[in-house]
């Protein structure tokens, strides 16, 4: 699959494309600042900074109710209109925020392609498979007739379908819950995106149909370079898949690295709580550390670090005062006052989480 | 070690009728036998269809079986709703997945937790009855001011140990668990974790957990039997099973197991979907998606038995036990 940035057509024509920011801001996707919030008193996401550079894998992990998904929704203008959002969503340093709801739509399944957390949701149940690919094709790539349909049967092809002439004339309910997921993933593919933004695309599916959807995520990246934005709760699904961690606690990023650093040295006490929280395959059987108490509502998120009141190392400084994102190593930023103090939980981290070998094969 | 818990050739089959208008019948578990002694734990797991919960159910007497015999304590349980089953069902006790489907939005939790024992005339008065709620209230670590919320005013966490309270209220001897943590967050199930464990412990309560979590089973299972397509395919300590597995449908649940950092490398793909319970294929139900299969998986299916190290395993390729060890 061919990419050439600035001819995809799902680019609309901006009078800004020559700002500067476009050219100086090696990321690919940046939100800056970014504040999600519903009518209430307290916004659920609060001054959010994140990025992902061309072709890299980000994870983003976190307990049920932190934020991952409204991020993302909120970001591509997804929610209703009682939703008010703040700061920059930056594609290739231009703000995506100022564009028409037009514009913004070819953003959308174009240069951005999403997998929703409910799959139900996503694939329309009364469109046979092939209209809905071949209106994607239509819409993002200008493919009609014969083209289209031979694009789409590239598609179900390239995502695993076998017989496509069959499969396209099918509805929804006669695929299994795997092989929707995978027509969804072709669908976000038509747009020849930049980057995909899955919202726990595998979290319905069984074990081994989650091992193909992942693998195919995984060879797809590889083929096209295409960057992935992989939401989790499951910190095994994003560690398999991703290059980059960042981890979310009530509407904040609280640290983020390199995999294997988040996993090994974790710096943020939240990040070692969640390490220290999991039971694993291997290494010796310990008892699992729960970190105490439970994540806050919106509407009752403490002031200062949200995390205080669970945090085993807070102090009253930690009540009051928000702590940034700050460098903790090369490549780890993390969201703490006290970072440095000797680790919080004892459980983490957890080194035996990646000491694990393959399982092996028997005699 | 007393056996608690025998099941024996387990089976149940639903009629169903395919899109065609066809009668077809669906086998939903299909020869299972285990045993589980006092204050152990057997793990379940499969994939989504394989039984899991209908074995719960029929082990409880929740569902008639179709074949089969289930021995609890010494005397046969059946889905008979008379005297004895009702006797029976005070010693055993099941915990769902969705801990707010299992309560009553309606009616205090505290009050939840004391309905078994007014139901079953137990404990001599409501004093007594709200004591007895109140101490296992403290056993599953419920602040006893919580006794007089309703569900929706608890957390996930707390809720599960709602449930368990008053699973545990009239003192079973098993505790069958479906599902019990898939609902709740990392931190959240590693409390109800280790909150089960010490109630083990305290209590002696033999548990039945269903999960279809690996990482969870290993962590609180003496054993585990992997069910395929309504049989046990292999069963035996849980190190043992997931660090070497002996059936290829194990390897394959194995390897599947997101594991971070690992890349795709001895990752074992299988090929298309579980096959619908309805079409068990012939021989090995396993052999369409097998990747060691050979000719005669086709046609021969392979028995569960005992195998080398001790555990069963039910494949034409694992070696069988010497005779002097099946004894
Ligand atoms: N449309 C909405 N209206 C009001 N509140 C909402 C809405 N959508 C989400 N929320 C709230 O915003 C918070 C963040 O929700 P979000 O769905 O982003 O969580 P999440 O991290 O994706 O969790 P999960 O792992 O359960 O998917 C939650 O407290 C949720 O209840
Ligand atoms: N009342 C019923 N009528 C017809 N088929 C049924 C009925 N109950 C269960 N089944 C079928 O029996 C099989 C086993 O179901 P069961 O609920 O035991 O699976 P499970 O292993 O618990 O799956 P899951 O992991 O999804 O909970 C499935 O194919 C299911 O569709
Ligand atoms: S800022 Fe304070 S409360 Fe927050 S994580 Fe760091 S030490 Fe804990
Ligand atoms: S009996 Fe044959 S098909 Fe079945 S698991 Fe063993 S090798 Fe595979
Ligand atoms: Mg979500
Ligand atoms: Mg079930």
């Amino acid at each position: 699959m061919s990419r050439l940035s600035g001819q995809t057509p799902g680019w609309p024509q901006d009078p800004a494309s020559d700002h500067p920011a476009a050219k100086s801001d090696p990321a690919l996707l940046r939100l800056h600042d970014f504040t999600v919030s519903l009518p209430g008193p307290v916004p659920i996401v609060r001054g959010l900074e994140l990025s992902v550079g061309r072709g890299e894998a980000l994870g983003i992990v976190g307990e049920s109710g932190c934020g991952k998904s409204v991020t993302w929704l909120a970001a591509l203008r997804l929610l209703g209109r009682n939703v008010t959002t703040g700061g920059e969503v930056l594609l290739e340093g231009r703000d995506i925020g100022r564009l028409s709801e037009r514009d913004l739509a070819r953003v959308r399944g174009g240069r951005i392609a999403l997998i929703f957390q409910d799959p139900s949701s996503a694939l329309n149940p009364v469109q046979r498979i092939g209209t809905q690919l071949t209106d994607v094709l239509c819409q993002h790539r200008g493919l009609g007739g014969e083209a289209a349909r031979r694009e789409a049967l590239r598609l179900l092809d390239r995502v695993g379908i076998a017989d496509g002439p069959r499969r396209l004339r099918q509805y929804p309910h006669e695929f299994s819950g795997g092989m929707n997921q995978r027509v969804m993933i072709a669908l976000a593919l038509a747009g020849e995106p930049d980057v995909l933004v899955a919202d726990e695309p595998t979290t319905a599916l069984d074990a081994t149909i989650q091992a193909q959807v992942l693998d195919l995520i995984r060879d797809i990246r590889r083929e096209t370079g295409m960057a992935l934005i992989l939401i989790s709760h499951d910190i095994g699904v994003v560690g398999d898949l991703c290059d980059r961690i960042a981890v979310m606690y009530a509407g904040r990023i609280v640290e983020t690295a390199a995999t294997r650093d988040l996993l090994t040295r974790p710096r943020h006490p939240y990040t070692q709580g969640l390490l220290a929280a999991l039971p694993t395959l291997d290494g010796p059987r310990r008892r699992l550390t729960p970190i105490p108490g439970t994540v806050p509502a919106p509407a009752a998120i403490p002031p200062g670090c949200a995390f205080a009141p669970r945090c085993p190392i807070a102090i009253s400084r930690c009540e009051r005062e928000l702590p940034e994102l700050t460098l903790a190593a090369q490549d780890q930023r993390a969201a703490c006052l006290r970072l440095g103090e000797p680790v919080a939980f004892p459980g983490a981290p957890v080194p035996a989480a990646l000491a694990s070998e393959p399982a092996g094969v028997p005699a | 070690m007393t056996v608690l818990l025998d099941v024996r050739d387990l089976a149940r089959a639903y009629p169903v009728s395919t899109a065609g208008g066809v009668r077809r019948t669906l086998h939903a578990v299909d020869g299972v036998s285990f045993s589980l002694e006092r204050g152990r734990t057997l793990g379940i797991v499969g994939e989504s269809g394989c039984g899991k919960s209908t074995t719960a159910k029929l082990t409880l007497g929740l569902l008639p079986a179709t074949r089969g015999q289930i021995t609890f304590e010494g005397s046969p349980v059946t889905a008979e709703r008379d005297r004895h089953w009702r006797a029976l069902r005070r010693r055993m006790q099941i915990v769902h997945q969705d801990p707010l489907a299992a309560l009553d939005r309606r009616l205090p939790v505290g009050q939840q937790v004391m309905e078994p024992l007014v139901i079953h005339g137990l404990e001599a008065n409501a004093g007594a009855q709200r004591q007895k709620a109140l101490a296992l209230f403290d056993a599953v670590g419920l602040r006893p001011d919580l006794f007089e919320r309703f569900p929706h005013e608890l957390s996930g966490g707390q809720r599960q140990r709602v449930v368990l309270a008053r699973a545990l209220v009239l003192d079973p001897a098993l505790l069958v668990c479906d599902e019990p943590i898939s609902a709740l967050d990392v931190s959240v199930a590693a409390q109800v974790i280790n909150l089960m464990q010490d109630l083990q412990m305290r209590f002696g309560t033999a548990y039945l957990f269903i999960s279809h979590d690996l990482k969870v089973v290993r962590q609180v299972a003496d054993e585990v039997a992997v069910m395929y397509l309504g049989r046990i395919v292999e069963q035996g300590p849980p190190d043992a099973l997931f660090h070497a597995p002996a059936h290829p449908y194990t390897e394959a649940l194995v390897s599947a197991v997101p594991t971070p950092l690992r890349g795709t490398q001895g990752r074992i793909i299988l090929k298309g979907d579980p096959p619908n319970p309805v079409d068990r294929p012939s021989g090995c139900a396993f052999h369409p998606r097998c990747p060691r299969a050979v000719a005669r998986c086709r046609d021969e299916a392979p028995a569960l038995k005992r195998v080398a190290d001790g555990r069963l395993g039910a494949c034409h390729l694992v070696a069988d036990a010497p005779a002097a060890a099946v004894a």
